[in-house]
């Protein structure tokens, strides 16, 4: 593993325009061996984390995760409480860290920044016709705009998968530049939906293609698709963030979304990353989870590293 | 013609379901009532412990939903499926020490206790349940509902022991977590596989292999188990159980003395049974 990428492109990523030119540049990345990335995964996967380095571990991961409801059931209420419970995990530790940033959908952000004020929370935002990205421009422009007048300090988009499988990458590349361009100071995450690119290839393609563009953050998945966040997409996806700061010096994080609702998930997304990208990656800044129930299970962990006993879920809030 | 090689069984845990080894990796030689080597049984660890009772909490509240009706099928289709086994289950028990009848006798009033048992399913509310007069205009109703997930410390009775103590508490809608006898666990792991071809629900019974002092702790400490049978548990061991669980207040079965060939009674059952009352206004 571990091929480093030597397109023999003369052009800096950054100024690939125009689709033969994207096309030529994203189909010459070097391949990516599947077996190897899978065996690779796995292997990382089995490190054992125990101990001082467990709990540490567990508190990154607390404060790495990106607290999300994305339900059409979603209240203003629940927002609310999601909000409280990121900001006092465990209301009955102070030590417990607060999570990274609260993700809900666009029209919920002004109900979850009144909520956060003042707490150093983010409120994420997915935006561009979250999950299936089928809207007009001008609607994922729309939707962004509002988004970010609203408060929200990141904001979570989807590529349009239809134009990358159909190869019109200049589509996907011009709409995510559009969309950065909305953003203004807000953070922009790219929801690369990574179950429904089907090979790998197309992983590291379409995270070149995200990053080309101008992307803060590359993210596995909505969340609404199985397979969502696996450890070979993400480390493939790591790989890409890792050549693509060597290459332009520019950093860019990665979040995994989807699937993660163990301890043992998220401490071998941990260990990936230091792995793979290296330890600049191993804050909140540069790299997130997605998850709702990871958190309770974290939580649950962490009481029983503190008092000796497992502890149970009767013994923490519901969301 | 040369001898052929026995094919010999690797006993293991049944968690959820499955039969998975130890996650410790870990086992221990079993031996017969005369010494002589007889299987090596999986050492089951504080993980596998927290496995089963996550299986076990995952299972309960499907296992509770059924009708009692449906769970009293089932518990009958596991004596079936016992009786269907009687020679295995003969051999397992003489190689405890026991003569041909006695293992016979054994394996035959195990069958029968799990029978008495499951017949209790859509009885035991008729039994502890009760229409209360109060002085208003209501009815006032107290039915049985299920404790949750109950831990059991398994009595050396390697058959009948075991199914005096296991079946009542899942026939009124609990699930278990077995801590097996220690000097002769395998019958416990055949019952497992007897659970697992009877339809019984994966994670409503979950059988562990190993010592005692090293799994009953966790057991009683764990958080998310709301009951504790102490059967099988020495008078230090279950002092210590019974001190861990009052952490979170579980209900603690700590009876004195076992008769198994005895009449049950039904307080094994009513010992992981809570009481709920409704009041329901009348002429509304």
């Amino acid at each position: 593993m571990g091929d480093a990428v030597c397109v023999s492109t003369e052009t800096l990523p950054g100024l690939v325009t125009g689709t033969a030119e994207l096309r030529r540049f994203l189909h010459g990345l070097p391949g990516v061996d599947q077996v190897g990335a899978e065996e690779r995964a796995a292997r990382l996967a089995t490190r054992s984390i125990k101990k001082s380095a467990k709990a540490e571990a567990i508190d990154l991961a607390i404060s790495m995760v990106d607290l999300t409801t994305l339900e059409g059931a979603d209240t203003p209420g629940k927002v609310r409480a999601l909000c409280a419970k990121g900001m006092h995990p465990d209301p009955s530790d102070a030590s417990v860290p607060r999570v990274a940033a609260i993700c809900v959908y666009s029209d919920l952000v002004a109900e979850a920044v009144r909520a956060l004020a003042g707490s150093g929370i983010g409120v994420a935002s997915v935006a561009t016709a979250f999950p299936s990205g089928r809207a007009p421009l001008d609607a994922k422009l729309a939707d962004t705009r509002r988004a970010v007048e609203d408060g929200a300090s990141e904001i979570d988009m989807v590529i349009d998968r239809g134009a990358f499988l159909a190869g019109d990458y200049a589509k996907v590349h011009d709409e995510i530049v559009a969309i950065k361009a909305e953003c203004g100071e807000a953070h922009l995450k790219v929801i690369l939906e990574t179950g429904e690119l089907v090979t790998y290839d197309n992983v590291r393609r379409a995270s070149w293609l995200a990053m080309m563009a101008g992307a803060d953050f590359i993210k596995t998945s909505t969340g609404k698709v199985s397979p969502a966040a696996t450890l070979p997409v993400t480390l493939v996806m790591l790989e890409a963030v890792r050549d693509y700061r060597a290459r332009t010096g520019r950093q860019v994080g990665v979040k995994p979304a989807g699937g993660i609702r163990t301890t043992k998930d998220a401490i071998k997304h941990l260990v990936l990353v230091n792995e793979t990208a290296g330890p600049d990656w191993l804050t909140p800044e540069w790299f997130r989870i997605g998850a709702s129930s990871l958190l309770n299970d974290l939580l649950m962990q962490r009481r029983k590293l503190t008092t000796g006993v497992y502890a149970g879920p009767d013994y923490f809030t519901l969301d | 013609m040369t001898d052929r090689l026995s094919v010999r069984k690797t006993y293991k845990l049944y968690v959820g379901g499955a039969f998975p080894r130890s996650e410790s990796g870990r086992s221990y030689a079993v031996n017969d009532a005369k010494g002589n080597f007889l299987a090596n049984a999986s050492r089951a660890s504080r993980k596998d412990v927290r496995d089963a009772v996550v299986a076990a909490r995952k299972a309960q509240a499907g296992w509770a939903a059924r009708t009692a009706y449906n769970r009293g099928q089932i518990l009958y289709r596991v004596a079936e499926m016992l009786e269907g086994r009687r020679d295995q289950f003969t051999e397992e028990l003489r190689a405890t020490g026991l003569a041909k009848n006695a293992a016979r006798a054994e394996v035959d009033a195990a069958v029968d206790r799990w029978v008495w048992y499951a017949g209790w399913a859509d009885k035991i509310a008729q039994v502890t349940g009760a229409a209360n007069p109060v002085s208003g205009p209501f009815f006032n109703f107290s039915t049985p509902e299920p404790t949750g997930v109950v831990g059991i410390v398994a009595p050396d009775g390697p058959l009948l022991g075991l199914v005096s103590v296991l079946a009542p508490v899942v026939v009124a809608g609990n699930t278990a977590v077995v801590v097996a006898a220690e000097p002769a666990p395998l019958p416990a792991v055949t019952l497992g596989e007897v659970l697992a071809t009877s339809d019984v629900p994966g994670g409503v019974i979950n059988i562990l292999t190993g010592h005692r002092a090293e799994l009953a702790p966790w057991l009683a400490s764990h958080m998310d188990v709301n009951g504790l049978d102490l059967t099988g548990a020495g008078e230090e061991l279950a002092a210590e159980c019974e001190k861990a669980a009052a952490e979170n207040l579980k209900r603690v079965l700590r009876p004195a003395g076992n008769d198994w060939t005895a009449d049950p009674g039904t307080v094994r059952m009513t010992t992981f049974l809570e009481t709920k009352t409704v009041w329901h206004p009348v002429g509304v």
